[in-house]
């Protein structure tokens, strides 16, 4: 590992801290849950370290609990993580054209809403050694949640999981305020999402819609407007 | 079906996701409107993805509202993301412990 890379690496891990922690939360109730149906502690700790993803994990384990069809399963879960498709296209123009293709491959595993967004609001192209210091914190930890949250259940307070599980969205508001200081189009972006956001959890007819759907229909509507009314060109991207 | 059979299903599902832009678009995207689109898509689906569901995380929901609120302040003055993160989540335990 050269200096630039390990630099990368240590800033990388240092940003995973929060998400670890934050993980560690969420990934606890997500193994109580999978324990609610009969998910063995070693199995919602392979599903965790393999998938990374709370809102697909979630989905899959309730499908287990319904005995589904593997093919219910596979398009669940592609639905769900569908914005993830997304996240990885934003972030293959941050990388370097000539990084390998098993670089491309550790990163793309990584891919999480948090660690995509750490990744994302790095300037200039992304070096891959960010990603995976922020990963040797947040995997393990969210491994490890899941795993004691299906094998201990509640013995983390009520009182602290609540705290903790704010950590994630502290860290999205730090990555989505700083561009609107000055920007009324940024500005207005971001508004308008939080806006949108809560109408459409709020609204009966809409609020029916899956969390990760409704993510993804937000998400391509506001951007594509966006882009359509203020297209941006590379210079002043930064 | 074992639970194996469903895990590994739904690993390959999500990794075959996040892993075919990454290797498959080697290349830089010319288009203007993809580029601006690319360009929004963080911001909007972090923005999404925060709000409401922060007041939804806590036990008492006017704890993550408050929380919101005060990463917001803390993010413009300048807060680092740890220190925003960990801003939201001491308002969360205070409130919950003022209200309790």
């Amino acid at each position: 590992m050269n200096s630039e890379n390990k630099k990368a690496f240590i800033e990388g891990f240092h940003n995973g801290i929060p998400i670890g922690l934050g993980y560690l939360a969420v990934a606890f109730s997500l193994g109580i849950m999978a324990r609610s149906v009969n998910v063995s502690p070693l199995q919602s700790m392979i599903a965790s370290w393999l998938c990374m993803a709370s809102a697909g994990e979630f989905a899959g384990f309730t499908l287990i609990g319904a005995q589904a069809t593997l093919w219910e399963v596979a398009i669940a879960t592609f639905i769900i993580n569908l914005r993830y498709l997304l996240m990885s296209t934003a972030l293959s123009q941050k990388l370097a054209s000539n990084t390998p293709i098993l670089q491309r491959i550790l990163i793309g595993y990584g891919v999480t809403d948090e660690i995509f967004g750490i990744s994302i609001a790095q300037k200039g192209t992304l070096n891959p050694y960010f990603s995976y210091g922020a990963m040797l914190f947040a995997v393990p930890m969210w491994t490890i949640g899941t795993g004691i949250g299906c094998f201990a259940g509640n013995i983390m307070s009520a009182r602290l999981v609540s705290a903790l599980s704010v950590a994630l969205f502290g860290m999205f508001i730090a990555i989505v305020i700083p561009p609107t200081k000055g920007n009324k189009i940024m500005s207005c972006i971001v508004a308008i999402s939080f806006a949108s956001s809560f109408a459409m959890a709020t609204i009966p007819l809409t609020a029916e819609i899956s969390e990760g759907t409704r993510i993804l229909i937000l998400t391509v509507i506001i951007s594509a407007i966006a882009a359509f009314a203020f297209p941006i060109n590379k210079e002043n991207q930064q | 079906m074992s639970n194996y059979t469903y895990i590994l299903v739904m690993f390959l599902v999500t990794i075959a996701i996040r892993v075919v832009p990454l290797t498959l678009i080697r290349f830089e995207i010319k288009n203007s409107f993809l580029q601006s689109f690319l360009y929004y898509v963080p911001y909007v689906t972090l923005s999404v993805m925060t709000f409401p569901a922060i007041i939804d995380a806590t036990n008492e929901p006017i704890a993550g509202a408050i929380a919101f609120a005060a990463g917001i302040i803390v993010a413009r003055i300048g807060a680092n993301l740890f220190k925003t993160a960990a801003v939201c989540c001491f308002v969360v335990l205070i409130v919950e412990l003022i209200l309790s």
